[in-house]
């Protein structure tokens, strides 16, 4: 057994040393960690805050970034940001969708609950031809697909602490990260400063300022409102059935613990004639 | 081996069945009456876990192919239709895919048992070999399986395995377009692996079977190391070993559900949210955690040849554990320095683990190169010396006498 | 008797070697088209067909990358520095000897088409990167050189130049 101790000492000492240079190494700064009412095992969305970032996004983000996995009657679905389904068709009426009619010929209809977020640009090469040569990222699982390192021991702790926040709390750092470039940094044309991207050069500009846009809950229209709020939509938007999964895991739970405290007495009545 | 009880159905339907196909006694003698030795531990329960595990990925693997399109266009949204819009599509989902690292934390921790207490030895070295095949299996399959959802760690994960190939002199380039279906990774290449993906499990689902029949002609190893003399050193598997089976199965399927439910994506990278574009390669590619010590030793190694050679040879080399190992004793328990050995090689390979994730860069893959340095060691130079050299301690009579012991 | 009996076996033999090996021919015979139909099928060959890139746009300093087969093609033109740099080189020290010259068209220096592939397993370099001033492999770190040769790094070989020719001054057609 104390064998045991000591590889688990050599491991933590190892591990220990070589993060700090790893992280040094990436060249990413952490993003400052959040409050986010959908974290832990109970966490759940806020419908307010879902509507809020739904605001942002529609306002702000939509004019670049797509969002084409998710549709429209999805606002209406439980454990999302609750809209009503009359709130949703009106919504969907907004939009243009391209379609074909009888004869064949492109038409634009109107939006339907049942359709998906229609692209501002009609493919990825025009997108990116639009913006510079990178194709702004879709949104659908955007808050899933940016994380940045942990770090030891971090990354034990969060499987007990079910911390997976990386995605929101990167995005909102990333949208309150734009700085001047500091004295000496050289910035490639087109390039942006951001002290929370990857390099620090991002190619987005600053997408949105204080006050940019109008919240009808009273909320601070803040850039850090906004940030949040926008940030805890993407979450939704990438992982639209959390609430219910996170329900779902604790009735397992629950089950699991009766069923193995059942099985534990019967193993023992079992195995109490044997020895 | 001889059971504690035989089949005699008493029905005549059943009787007129046993006589043209005894399948009632097989099972009898396979699950029922099969001797297990009554000193076996919790680890001992992982068999049962795999088995499990193998028909938890069979079953939801079935119903997520009932969803699931295989074209390099669809491929990833498709999956996200399932995480969408699937009914109870994102719990098939997240359980097949937290099921796969579950699978190996399990084999990892059945082979470490094996290990620890020599299960490997004469009898039971075809019962090994076996375990060895059912293992490479199960790592095609896993990485097979990665590829399906079409993200970036999907497309350039498989585009680097697959490059193992081009490292074969002369052919090498032939063997990879062949196996591509075309001049890069694309949709033939997906549609082929999808197709092997279903295929594998049910080849290991064999090579499973032989594994249990192995195992059942041998009889199983137990903590003692020492094999069985009379029946007072065994217990009849039902309802002894099931249900002590199936209480540990509960447990770990809290671990799997706290994965599944709390943390589902904690196992899996998230540029694999991102879909596949063959235009850029991540900055940081990582295989599944699972893969990471072999991965450490192909970057360990600086030639592209030997690289792959040495990550192929560090998992055939357990098939010719049976020899290297030269002890005559198998428990640990009884082998004082095997024991420290054991530990350290434990260390070593959860030290190539985290290599693995690390870049392949200065200090790292100084380590690196230690610990493949030794991680061979350890089969070629320290197994063999040990049983020469080691003074083991004195075993017991009988497994009645080391349960005993204990108490 | 015995010369009878032995002159039998010999002819049952035949027949039993014979029988065997035409069966082992019709066995290898059914393989042929099961492990054929893996290969690159016709359309993805038809696809692969040579490719005309105009170079005019692509200013000194600037690499671009074009698609031919799927793989990615690195057109670079290089600066006088760089050139330099890809010519003081003892080539006899490099783990693949190649000259800049072999690795260029005679006449066309400032211009280096190679296959933007990693030689070690397949990733895609990412240019001006490394020490080196070329290429940089993000995957194992491999480094290349400003003519696409491996310098440090797992890569065994240089990157892999394309069948390509000058159509005329600012065009090639690579394929």
């Amino acid at each position: 057994m104390i064998m045991h101790r000591t590889f688990i000492a050599l491991a933590l000492a190892a591990s220990l040393g070589a993060t700090g240079a790893a992280l040094a190494a990436e060249g990413q700064v952490q993003p400052p960690p959040q409050k986010w009412s959908f974290s832990g095992p109970f966490g759940k969305f806020d419908e307010a805050q879902l509507q809020r970032g739904f605001k942002v996004y529609k306002e702000v983000c939509a004019s670049c970034h797509s969002m084409s996995l998710v549709s429209f009657r999805n606002l209406a679905e439980a454990g999302g940001p609750g809209f009503s389904v009359k709130q949703v068709e009106a919504l969907a009426a907004e939009y243009k969708i391209k379609d074909l009619d009888d004869k064949g010929e492109a038409i634009e209809r109107d939006g339907r609950p049942a359709d998906k977020f229609p692209a501002p640009f009609a493919n990825a090469k025009a997108a990116a031809a639009a913006n510079g040569g990178v194709a702004p990222p879709d949104f659908s699982t955007l808050a899933k697909a940016r994380t940045y390192e942990r770090g030891f021991p971090w990354w034990i702790i969060d499987i007990f602490s079910q911390f997976q926040e990386q995605g929101p709390d990167y995005i909102h750092a990333l949208l309150v990260g734009y700085e001047d470039a500091p004295q000496g940094f050289t910035m490639p044309p087109g390039g942006h400063y951001n002290k929370y991207f990857p390099g620090h050069v991002i190619a987005m500009p600053k997408p949105i300022t204080e006050g940019q846009v109008t919240y009808d809950d009273g909320a601070p229209q803040t850039l850090e409102q906004y940030s949040h709020d926008v940030a805890a939509f993407m979450a939704w938007a990438a992982e639209p059935h959390m609430v219910a999964r996170k329900r779902l895991g604790f009735q397992v739970m629950i089950f699991l613990l009766v069923l193995s405290g059942l099985l534990y007495f019967t193993k023992k009545k079992v195995w109490s004639a044997v020895h | 081996m001889s059971g504690h009880s035989t089949y005699q159905p008493q029905n005549g339907f059943l009787q007129w069945i046993e006589k043209r196909l005894p399948i009632g006694g097989l099972i009898h003698s396979s699950f029922i009456a099969y001797p297990t030795p009554k000193n076996l531990n919790y680890w001992w329960t992982f068999g049962g876990i795999l088995s499990f595990m193998l028909g938890v990925q069979i079953i939801t693997g079935i119903v997520l192919a009932m969803h699931y399109t295989p074209h390099v266009d669809l491929a990833f949204n498709s999956v996200e239709t399932i995480m969408r819009d699937v009914n109870y599509g994102w719990l098939l989902r997240y359980v097949h895919s937290n099921g796969a690292s579950m699978f190996f934390i399990a084999v990892y921790i059945h082979i470490f048992r094996g290990m620890y207490y020599g299960s490997y030895k004469e009898p039971r070295e075809v019962l090994w070999i076996l375990g060895v095949i059912i293992y490479l299996l199960m790592m095609a399959t896993g990485f097979l399986g990665y590829t399906l959802p079409w993200g970036q760690m999907s497309f350039w994960g498989a585009t680097v395995i697959t490059n193992f190939f081009s490292a074969i002199p002369g052919v090498g380039e032939t063997v990879v377009t062949w196996l591509w279906g075309g001049y890069a990774v694309g949709n033939p290449t997906l549609n082929r692996f999808y197709s092997l993906h279903y295929l594998l499990p049910f080849v290991i689902a064999g090579v499973v079977v032989l594994h249990v029949w192995a195992l059942h002609v041998v009889g199983q190893n137990n903590p003692a190391g020492i094999e069985p003399k009379s029946d007072k050193d065994t217990v009849p598997f039902t309802p002894y070993a099931t249900v002590k089976d199936g209480f540990f199965i509960v447990v770990f399927c809290m671990m799997y559900a706290w994965f599944v439910f709390y943390t589902p994506n904690f196992l899996g990278h998230a540029d694999n949210y991102i879909a596949a574009n063959p235009a850029v390669t991540p900055a940081h590619i990582v295989p599944e955690w699972y893969y990471l010590p072999f991965y450490a030793i192909l970057r360990a190694i600086p030639d592209k040849l030997l690289g792959v050679l040495a990550m192929f040879g560090s998992i055939a080399i357990l098939a010719f554990l049976p020899w290297l190992d030269t002890s005559k004793v198998r428990s640990a328990r009884y082998r004082p320095l095997y024991r420290q050995f054991f530990w350290l090689f434990v260390a070593v390979c959860i030290g190539l683990g985290w290599l693995g994730s690390k870049p392949a860069e200065g200090i790292y893959t100084l380590i690196a190169r230690i610990l493949t340095f030794y991680y061979f060691a350890h089969f070629i130079i320290v197994l063999p010396l040990l049983g020469i050299f080691e003074k083991s301690k004195p075993l017991p009579n009988s497994i009645s006498e080391s349960v005993l012991a204990k108490a | 008797m015995t010369t009878v009996s032995s002159a039998e076996h010999t002819r049952r033999d035949f027949l039993y070697v014979a029988t065997g090996a035409v069966a082992a021919v019709g066995g290898a015979a059914v393989l042929v088209p099961l492990i054929a139909q893996m290969n690159p099928d016709a359309s993805t060959i038809a696809a692969g067909a040579p490719i005309d890139v105009d170079l005019a746009p692509v200013g000194e300093g600037q690499v671009i990358k074009v698609f031919w087969r799927s793989k990615p093609i690195f057109i670079s033109h290089r600066t006088k520095k760089e050139i330099d740099e890809a010519k003081n080189v003892d080539v006899a020290t490099l783990p693949d000897p190649q000259t800049d010259a072999q690795r260029t068209k005679e006449g066309h220096e400032p211009w280096l088409v190679v296959i933007g592939i990693c030689t070690h397993l397949g990733c895609i370099p990412l240019a001006h990167q490394g020490e080196y001033g070329g290429y940089f492999c993000p995957c194992h770190g491999s480094v290349y050189d400003t003519a696409g040769r491996i310098r440090k790094g797992p890569a065994p070989k240089n990157l892999e130049l394309p069948p390509y020719s000058f159509v005329s001054d600012t065009r090639i057609r690579i394929g």
